[in-house]
């Protein structure tokens, strides 16, 4: 085990009063609205996906249980279709991509040892807008105005001829509104990961799932662009007359599908990326050693990024495009299977040659390898396309992506939650509890699911609201409801884990695992400054590492201290070299404003009240400039 | 029965992962996991449109496919998952362990192994494809499908009549079929026959149906397409060249007329009534076009593109008011007497 | 590794490679060519559908009765933005030697010419809209977001310098603080380069 919490602290009483001074903010109203503390926004970014995955979920087991029998009257086909649609943009947009986000900003500058991220004041800003923007799409669910035409929302389905309503345009405003947090988020990441890592940790020492956070968040910015520029399209056709998706006029349909796709596969990686981040992280930690092939790994990481640019197409192998792209883009499908069987070994390699402990998190990356590697199985078969065009929109592609989701994003976020519970909350889950989870989960999962991948087989087509008994789809519809309820029962279960550790859980330890990253080495949770001494990192392993123990302990200088003022570093971008000490934002409202002002932009543009829509963007322009306004700089200072 | 090698793997890690159990004690049975997967696929593939029993050589070639990947799937499936229960069982402990890096290992297991199985599916993947690709020769019969929310409008090459949600095709021969939808997207799709072909607004598709042995194949529309997505089916009727013939013929030919007195008016309802704004039948002065021709509408394997049985009852509660059967369609409820009924009731189910 | 000594060894070999010589760029300048980087992708997206529903279209392209785009006031436009940059830099390289008079000057000197191009673009759009409109269509409707999504970016790049102005006013930039300055430089590259390539689409390409 580590012993590195042995040793005395290397920072003065006096630098920690003077830290806590300039970082810690006393809880007021305002303190609740201003903070711009990556470890609050990440928590609360963590809690408000929780609370739209919930909705999500809601919204699958209403539908599971209409689907439990043959021409079931609980919900009329509108309902479904809005409840489907809600569901997998819910579960895609506000809380497979915000948890994750929510975790990094908890984590990544603990991981690479800095006080905060590199934008603190657009952290802030980019949950204010997710939350609005989650908020924006739920509350169409009560006015019967939710989107209805599936996550992927194609035109011409989605043209005001079919959709006169307000659901499509929820739908666009609705995602155009989120991809502002999004990419603020992800260029965030980028920035801090890249100039805020502690001097030493150069690139071939930084975390696994800093890293796959880096490759999402690249994702993400040469991504999003095509599924806003989508929305933009759409909602110009809607409320302008414009003919983008209009055949009749020269548009084209296809249009849709081509963009939405260009973003919808790269998003698939940006969802599942930070999972197997959080894999590589949390396995050494039970493994009792380091990740096999760290290089190979990153490797893959980065050529995943890359590689998942050049499949779009096969989400449209049934739309009739020539042969030859087929051939093209089948191939490509098929070669990115590659690096995730390279992490897949790594991750194998690194449990046989490890010592295993069994605890919860290392329950859920279990569940992981088997879940994950069914729907990594089935993935391959996507790649085929003759074999695609027969069961992709039918309930195989709904068991297939169930397999890779669940298994790639949801079960290791579960082990990181377990993982990193201690650090977050500062107390101990209970183990009894938490393997209950794990196995109604692994199981309700399994039952849900499994059976899916028969009946899609079996002719049963996706995004039904019914479907009649004679055709042999009635068991496995069955099974799949009774799985679920054993899925919402587990899920539950690491609910209750949650608010018992909370409330009645045993303080922990700094670090309770013997993990090999800096967040173990600072207290459990963290102070309002991270650490009192930014450490020197030296290798792969710093908590492991006695040289970084040594230079926090009796080896800290003041310009790892830095307890001045609100400070941290800035390091070279490759060799993360010390370059200078820096001063960060303090907590302020403007954020916020900025966030309502936009609110007020997307709600006025989608009741058309376009003169509330100009003064609310002349009033995001003049709060965007205030906010940016550089302090003023005396002329003697000059020089 | 292979599905229940899968779950059987499925089940090895939960024997294992127990620290406080005997960790040599012998794994449970698999028994219910099998007897689960052999109800699944004995007892529900049965009468299903299952991909997995083909009845045309387009499916055919797709369930070798099939099985072909899911063999290899088990495979690999059962070697990852082995080598994680043994680590399971046999790599317990807390001390911190040597940093080896078998690089080579994972390079070879991760990336070779899958890159020489991978191109090899992907021969065999490219070889279907171009088979699939193949049309029909330029005298194949033509069979022209429109998608509409939510029925589809069936029309054959010779003959000047519509029908709905029903094709006939020669056993044997290879059956063109061009696709164009009247609305949004839909797609055509056979699992017994052939797989999907998407119908995009604004332009036209092509597939081919080839039944290698007679009998019915349910179809059904596999592109979500708005409210009654969920009953947007049809049937493809493999029959007999001569049958295939005769059904052509009578597409050309007038409806049949009406024989006794109820038939005659239930026609004359139909005709000066509502009905006839929206449907048309051959030979009489119903010539609406907004909904499906009626011309064989007794003859037909369902009402409502697989809602409901075609029978007197459901037909009756169909024409009163299809809302109730299949809610959001576009044919609003009609206000028909109830002595009117019961003859165009009678006189549709005779249109055979 | 090989032991061949001489100076291109020691250039190239894994040492010379892997040892960075910290430049100092600062979170500001990263996170600015970032958010360049998405708008760009956002403008390729663009671009790529229009070259997609050209193509779709056939060859007749503008469709019927809408000639090729008028070229000469696009190319005054583009002298007029391209020359814009010109100011700006002059006034950014001043800032880093401490001359604010530079900077100012620099700063309306480019405004100037960016009212002038949003002029001239909005002249051109009164004479296009008699012949064609957004509603027209899919042609119409691919100039004009096109065109005035990028006009859309030039007026934040007015807004943008203006305020950089103003704040120079009060003596905010100095050759240890023009981060904001030197980010709109970042952002001037980006506006030339989309130009360029609008340009080329929507005014050349029909040509071709």
């Amino acid at each position: 085990m580590s012993t590195t919490t042995t040793k005395p602290p290397g920072a003065s009483q006096e630098d920690l009063s003077r830290l806590e001074e300039h970082w810690g903010e006393p809880p007021s109203l305002r303190a609740w609205f201003s903070t711009v503390d990556h470890k609050k926004i990440g928590r609360r970014y963590i809690v408000t996906a929780g609370l739209f995955f919930v909705f999500a979920g809601i919204s699958a087991l209403l539908m599971r249980t209409q689907l439990a029998t043959p021409e079931s009257g609980i919900l009329s086909p509108q309902e479904y279709n809005q409840l489907f649609t809600m569901h997998g943009t819910s579960m895609i947009f506000l809380f497979a991509t915000p948890m994750f986000f929510g975790l990094g900003n908890f984590l990544v500058p603990l991981m690479i040892g800095s006080r905060d991220m590199a934008f603190p004041r657009l952290n802030a800003f980019g949950y204010w807008v997710f939350l609005f923007a989650g908020l924006f799409m739920w509350v169409s669910v009560p006015f019967g105005e939710a989107p209805n035409a599936g996550w992927f929302n194609y035109a011409p389905l989605t043209n005001l001829t079919f959709e006169p309503g307000l659901a499509i345009d929820v739908y666009n405003l609705g995602l155009l509104f989120l991809g502002i947090s999004t990419t603020a988020g992800a260029i965030n990441f980028i920035v801090t990961a890249l100039k805020l890592r502690a001097p030493g940790m150069s690139l071939n020492r930084v975390p696994l799932f800093v890293w796959a956070i880096v490759a999402t968040s690249f994702m993400v910015v040469f991504a999003l662009p095509a599924l806003n520029l989508d929305n933009l399209l759409l909602f110009l056709d809607r409320r302008f007359d414009t003919h983008f998706f209009d055949p009749s006029a020269g548009g084209n349909v296809l249009l849709w599908q081509h963009l939405f796709w260009i973003f919808g596969h790269p998003d698939v990686y940006i969802i599942v990326m930070p999972g197997l981040g959080i894999v590589s992280s949390v396995l050494p930690a039970f493994a009792r050693r380091g990740v096999v092939a760290y290089p190979l790994v990153v490797l893959a990481i980065v050529s995943i990024s890359i590689l998942s640019f050049g499949v779009w197409v096969h989400h449209m192998f049934a739309t009739g495009l020539p042969q030859l792209s087929y051939s093209f883009f089948s191939a490509a499908s098929t070669i990115i299977t590659i690096p995730s069987g390279i992490q897949f070994f790594a991750w194998l390699a690194t449990m046989a040659l490890g010592r295993l402990v069994i605890k919860v998190p290392l329950l859920f990356l279990i569940g992981f390898l088997f879940t994950f590697l069914i729907g990594g199985l089935t993935g391959a078969m996507f790649a085929v396309t003759a074999f695609d065009q027969q069961v992709t929109d039918s309930y195989f592609v709904v068991a297939h992506f169930h397999y890779v989701l669940l298994g790639g994003a949801v079960f290791p976020m579960l082990a990181g939650l377990y993982y990193w519970l201690p650090k977050v909350t500062g107390r101990m889950y209970h183990e009894g509890l938490g393997r209950w989870a794990f196995w109604l989960v692994l199981a309700g999962m399994q039952l849900t699911f499994f059976p899916m991948h028969l009946y899609g087989l079996f002719g049963m087509p996706r995004r039904v609201y019914t479907y009649r008994g004679d055709l042999g789809w009635d068991v496995g519809n069955l099974i799949a409801t009774v799985g679920a309820y054993v899925l919402a029962a587990g899920l539950l279960l690491v609910l209750i884990g949650v608010v018992h550790a909370i409330r009645r859980g045993r303080p922990a330890p700094s670090d309770p695992w013997g993990g090999d990253t800096l967040e173990w080495t600072t207290t459990s949770p963290p102070e309002s400054y991270n650490f009192p001494v930014l450490p020197q990192v030296h290798s792969l392993h710093p908590t492991w590492d006695e040289r970084t123990a040594e230079s926090i302990g009796a080896g800290a200088t003041q310009d790892r201290i830095l307890s001045e003022g609100r400070r941290t570093l800035f390091t070279s971008e490759l060799d993360a070299r010390y370059e200078r000490a820096v001063e960060m934002a303090e907590s302020t409202l403007i954020p916020f404003v900025l966030a309502c002002w936009l609110l007020l932009f997307f709600i006025s543009m989608l009741f058309s009240w376009w003169l509330v829509a100009g003064f609310a963007a002349v009033a995001v322009v003049v709060t965007m400039g205030v906010w940016l306004w550089p302090s003023r700089r005396p002329a003697e200072k000059t020089g | 029965m292979v599905e229940s090698g899968l779950l059987s793997v499925s089940m090895e890690p939960t024997a294992h992962t127990n620290p406080s159990a005997n960790r040599r004690r012998t794994r449970p049975r698999p028994v219910a996991a099998a007897l689960l997967s052999l109800c699944l696929l004995a007892g529900c593939a049965g009468d299903s449109p299952s991909a997995l029993n083909p009845g045309g050589t387009g499916a055919t070639r797709i369930s070798g496919l099939w099985w072909l990947l899911f063999w290899i799937a088990v495979a690999v499936f059962v070697e990852v998952m082995a080598l994680m229960t043994w680590a399971l069982v046999f790599r317990r402990g807390s001390v911190r362990v040597r940093h080896s890096q078998p690089m080579r290992f994972v390079a070879v297991a991760g990336a070779g192994l899958p890159f020489i199985i991978l191109v090899t599916v992907y021969g065999f993947g490219l070889r279907d494809l171009a088979a699939l690709g193949k049309s029909p020769g330029r005298d194949a019969p033509t069979i022209e499908v429109i998608g509409h929310r939510w029925w589809w409008e069936v029309r054959y090459q010779g003959a000047s009549g519509a029908t709905a949600n029903e094709l006939h095709i020669p056993v044997g021969e290879r059956v063109r079929v061009r696709l164009r939808t009247d609305d949004v997207l839909h797609s055509f799709w056979v699992p017994q026959l052939m797989p999907k072909m998407d119908l995009i607004a604004g332009e036209e598709r092509q597939t081919w149906l080839e039944a290698q042995r007679a009998g019915s194949y349910r179809g059904q529309c596999a592109e979500y397409c708005g409210t009654q997505h969920a009953h947007m089916a049809f049937m493809v009727v493999a029959e007999s060249r001569a049958d295939f013939d005769a059904w052509v013929a009578r597409l050309d030919a007038p409806a049949r007329a009406p024989q006794t007195d109820a038939e005659r008016r239930g026609q004359q309802a139909f005709v000066q009534g509502t009905c006839a704004a929206c449907h048309s039948i051959r030979g009489t002065g119903a010539q609406g076009k907004v909904g499906p021709d009626l011309s064989n509408v007794g003859s037909r394997w369902s009402i409502g593109a697989g809602a409901v049985p075609n029978d007197p009852g459901h037909l009756g509660g169909w024409i009163a008011n299809s809302q109730t059967v299949k809610p959001g369609n576009y044919m609003p409820p009609q206000p028909v007497n109830a002595d009117q009924l019961p003859d165009l009731i009678a006189y549709l189910r005779s249109l055979k | 590794m090989t032991d061949r000594g001489g100076i291109v060894a020691a250039a190239t070999g894994a040492e010379a490679l892997s040892t960075e010589e910290p430049v100092g760029r600062s979170t500001g300048w990263w996170g600015m060519v970032l958010f360049v980087a998405t708008e760009s992708t956002f403008f390729a997206c663009l671009l790529g559908s229009y070259y997609y529903l050209r193509f779709q279209v056939g060859p007749q392209w503008p469709p019927d009765g809408i000639g090729n785009p008028e070229l000469t006031r696009p190319l005054v436009m583009t002298g007029l933005l391209l020359f814009s940059s010109v100011p700006l830099f002059w006034g950014v390289r001043g800032i880093r030697y401490g001359r604010r008079w530079r900077l100012r000057a620099g700063l309306v000197a480019t405004m100037v010419l960016v009212v002038t191009f949003l002029t001239v673009q909005g002249t051109e759009y009164v004479d296009d809209l008699k012949i064609l409109t957004p509603t027209t269509d899919v042609y119409g409707s691919l100039y004009y977001l096109i065109t005035g999504f990028h006009s859309l970016h030039v007026l934040g790049g007015l807004a943008f310098v203006a305020w950089l102005f103003a704040a120079s006013l009060v003596n905010s930039f100095d050759p240890q603080h023009y981060d904001r300055v030197r980010n709109a430089g970042i952002f001037w590259v980006f506006l030339d380069v989309v130009w360029v390539a609008v340009l080329f689409t929507i005014y050349l390409s029909p040509r071709l």
